[in-house]
C-alpha cells in the first residue's frame, strides 16, 4: 500500500512502542473503570452460582438464551484473526501489515471470552469439567466424544492454542527490539521473552517460513471451529430450524464478517487514541470495506439460503418458527433491525469511496454489523426454542433479565480491557512487518505516471 | 586459537553486501560471519550464505503424533464404558473424525512452534557481541575470527564503510 511519506525505523521504534514506553494519562483511568463492570459482572455470575439459573429468564423451553448467543457471537469476533493474518499473509497483501497483530490478538481475547459463556451458562460451572475434561473422574464414565458439545472445546481449545502460539512467535523480533529500549526489571522480562534473538538471515527465515507454515495450518482450524459451533445447533434433531445442512459454512461466513467489522473498528480506535495515523491509514481501512462486501454478500446469500431450505419442506414446525421470526412482534422487530443493520446499511456504505474513507462512517458501520450479528444469533437459538416443540402448549416466550444483561455487557469491556491491557506491554502493530514493507516499496516510471510499486518475494 | 567475535554496524545495505563479499576476499568462511537486522531483507540481499533447515518434517511428525492421540483417546474412552447411543456403534467413525481432525492440527502446530523456536537456534543462552542500534535499523556485521585476524577484518569493515567496529572486551 503506497499512501503515506516513507518511515525510518527510529520512527517507527518511537511511535509503535509509545504506547508501552509512554503510558498515557487517560489510560489507567479507562482501565480501571472497564475493570469495574468486569467486577459487578463476577458479582452477578457469583449470585447466579449461588441463587441458581432461575434469577435468569432461561426456562423451559428457551433453555439457551443470552449467554449462548453471547458464546456464537464472540467465537465469530475471533474470526478476524485468522481472516486478516493468515488469508492476507499467504495472499501477499500488502495492506495486512498493520491489521494482523490487533486481529490476531482480538482472536484470543474473544476466544477466551467465548469460552467463559458456557462455562458460566451451566449454573455450576465446576461440573463442567465432567463433561468435557478427557478423564474418568467417577465410574468410569469418560466424555462422550459423540456430541458437539465435547467437539467444542476441544475445536476451541485448539484455536486458541494455535493462535496463541502464532502470535507468540510472531512478537518474538518485538520482543528484541522492547528489550533494546528498556532498562531494569522490564528489560530483563522482554530480554527472557526475547530468548537471544539477534535478527541473523537464519532467525528471519524461520520466521517468514512460521508465518506461512502457521497460517496454512491454523486455517483449517479456522474453518472448522466455527462450523463445530454450528453443530451445536445443526446437530441437533429436536430444534427443526437448527437442524439444517447449511448451518456451518452459514456461521463461517457470518464470523469473519463480524469479525473483520470488528477489527476495523478497533483499528481506527487504535489509530485515534494511539496516534498512528501514519500506520493505519484511509487506504487499509480502504481495503477492508472493500473486502467487507463480498463477505458480507456471501454472509447474506447463505442466510436467504438458510431460510428457503427451512420452508421449502412446508413443515408445520418449521414453519411456525420462520413465523415467529418474521411475523410476530417483537421478534419480527428484531429480524427487521438485523437484516438492515448486518447487511443493507453496512453494504450500501462500503459501496461508496468517500464513506469507505470517512472513518466516522466506517465505524458506525462496523458497530453496526457487530449489532446485526449479535442478533442474528439471538433470532436463530431463541425462537427456534419458543416454539420449538410440536405441540403449542409447550411454546413459551423468553425475557432476558438484568444479570444477563450485566453479565453480556461486561464480555465487551473485558475484550477491551485485555486489548489496552496488552497494548501496554506489547505493540499491537508488528514493528518489524511495517519496516519489511518501508524498505519493499518504491516507485516505477511507467510513461509519463510514477506510480507506487511493491517488490514481492516468492 | 579460539575465534572471537567482532560487530561492523552499517546503516546502508549495499555497505553491508560490500563488507560481506569484503570478507570473502579476504578468506573469511561464509560460516564465521552473519547480519544481524530489525527486520527481515530479501534472501540472498547481502550474498549471506543459505540457510538449511528441516523445518517442514516438524508438522508432519506432530499431525501423526496427535492423531494417533486422538484415535486413541477417542477409541479408548468409547470402549472403557460402552454406552450405545440410538443404535448406533460403539467405535463410530464420523464423531470420532472431529476430534481426530482437532488433535492431528494441533499437534501440527505445536510441533512446528517447537521446530521453528529449535531451527532458529533459540533460545540462546550466551550473550553475544550485539548493539542496540541494529534494532534502529543499523545492518549489523557480525564477524567470527581469531584475534590476530581482527585487525584485518576491521580494516574490511571500516573500508566497506562501517559506522562503528566493536569487539568483545
Amino acid at each position: 500500500m503506497q499512501e503515506g511519506r516513507p518511515l525510518s525505523p527510529t520512527e517507527i521504534n518511537r511511535d509503535l512502542l509509545r504506547s508501552i514506553l509512554d503510558t498515557p494519562r487517560w489510560f489507567w483511568p479507562v482501565v480501571g473503570f472497564l475493570g469495574m463492570i468486569v467486577l459487578a459482572a463476577a458479582i452477578t455470575i457469583g449470585v447466579m452460582i449461588d441463587r441458581g439459573l432461575g434469577i435468569t429468564g432461561l426456562n423451559r423451553p428457551v433453555v439457551w438464551g443470552f449467554f449462548i448467543t453471547n458464546f456464537v457471537f464472540w467465537i465469530g469476533i475471533s474470526h478476524a484473526g485468522v481472516m486478516l493474518s493468515a488469508i492476507l499473509r499467504l495472499a501477499k497483501a500488502e495492506w495486512r501489515r498493520p491489521a494482523t497483530r490487533a486481529a490476531e490478538v482480538l482472536t484470543i481475547f474473544s476466544l477466551i471470552t467465548a469460552l467463559s459463556m458456557p462455562v458460566i451458562h451451566t449454573g455450576r460451572p465446576w461440573r463442567a469439567l465432567y463433561w468435557f475434561f478427557p478423564y474418568d473422574f467417577a465410574r468410569g464414565i469418560w466424555p462422550n466424544i459423540r456430541t458437539p458439545l465435547v467437539w467444542d472445546p476441544s475445536a476451541i481449545f485448539t484455536y486458541l492454542t494455535s493462535s496463541t502460539l502464532f502470535v507468540l512467535i510472531a512478537l518474538i523480533p518485538d520482543f528484541a527490539v522492547l528489550r533494546d529500549h528498556t532498562t531494569g526489571m522490564a528489560h530483563r522480562i522482554y530480554s527472557l521473552l526475547a530468548m537471544g534473538w539477534e535478527g541473523n538471515p537464519r532467525q528471519w527465515k524461520m520466521q517468514i517460513l512460521s508465518g506461512v507454515l502457521l497460517s496454512a495450518l491454523i486455517l483449517p482450524v479456522f474453518v472448522s471451529v466455527h462450523s463445530i459451533v454450528s453443530w451445536d445447533f445443526g446437530m441437533a434433531v429436536a430444534a427443526k430450524t437448527w437442524h439444517s445442512t447449511i448451518f456451518a459454512p452459514y456461521f463461517v461466513v457470518g464470523a469473519v464478517h463480524s469479525g473483520v467489522s470488528a477489527v476495523a473498528f478497533v483499528l481506527i480506535i487504535l489509530r485515534y487514541i494511539y496516534g498512528w495515523q501514519e500506520y493505519i491509514r484511509h487506504e487499509h481501512i480502504d481495503a477492508l470495506g472493500r473486502l467487507l462486501i463480498v463477505v458480507a454478500t456471501g454472509w447474506f446469500y447463505f442466510f436467504v439460503m438458510e431460510v428457503i431450505f427451512g420452508i421449502y419442506g412446508r413443515e408445520a414446525d418449521e414453519i411456525a418458527v420462520r413465523e415467529l421470526q418474521f411475523f410476530i412482534w417483537p421478534i419480527s422487530g428484531w429480524t427487521l433491525v438485523f437484516v438492515i443493520t448486518t447487511y443493507f446499511i453496512p453494504v450500501a456504505l462500503w459501496l461508496n469511496r468517500a464513506a469507505r474513507r470517512n472513518l466516522w462512517i466506517m465505524s458506525l458501520a462496523c458497530i453496526s454489523v457487530n449489532i446485526g450479528m449479535w442478533l442474528e444469533r439471538y433470532i436463530i437459538i431463541v425462537p427456534g426454542l419458543t416454539n420449538r416443540g410440536v405441540f403449542t402448549f409447550t411454546w413459551n416466550n423468553y425475557v432476558p433479565q438484568f444479570p444477563e444483561m450485566i453479565i453480556i455487557g461486561a464480555t465487551f469491556a473485558f475484550v477491551s480491557m485485555l486489548l489496552l491491557l496488552f497494548s501496554r506491554v506489547f505493540p499491537l502493530v508488528p514493528l518489524y512487518d511495517i519496516k519489511e514493507g518501508e524498505f519493499l516499496r518504491t516507485e516505477v516510471k511507467i510513461g509519463r505516471r510514477v506510480v507506487p510499486a511493491t517488490f514481492r518475494e516468492d | 586459537m579460539a575465534k572471537l567475535p567482532i560487530l561492523g554496524l552499517f546503516n546502508d545495505a549495499n555497505a553491508a553486501a560490500d563488507a560481506g563479499d569484503g570478507l570473502r576476499s579476504a578468506g573469511v568462511s561464509d560460516n564465521d560471519f552473519d547480519f544481524l537486522t530489525d527486520a527481515p531483507y530479501p534472501e540472498g540481499a547481502f550474498g549471506e550464505r543459505e540457510e538449511k533447515h528441516k523445518l517442514y518434517v516438524y508438522p508432519f511428525i506432530g499431525a501423526l503424533l496427535g492423531l494417533t492421540s486422538a484415535l486413541l483417546l477417542t477409541t479408548m474412552t468409547q470402549v472403557a464404558y460402552p454406552m450405545v447411543t440410538g443404535g448406533k456403534p460403539i467405535i463410530s467413525l464420523p464423531p470420532m473424525a472431529v476430534i481426530s481432525y482437532e488433535g492431528t492440527m494441533l499437534g501440527a502446530i505445536l510441533f512446528t512452534v517447537l521446530g521453528i523456536i529449535f531451527e532458529s537456534r533459540l533460545p540462546n543462552l550466551k550473550k553475544g557481541l550485539y548493539d542496540t542500534r541494529i534494532t534502529e535499523g543499523y545492518i549489523g556485521v557480525l564477524v567470527n575470527a581469531e584475534q590476530t585476524q581482527h585487525d584485518r577484518v576491521a580494516n574490511v569493515l571500516n573500508q566497506a564503510g562501517a559506522v562503528d567496529v566493536k569487539r568483545e572486551n
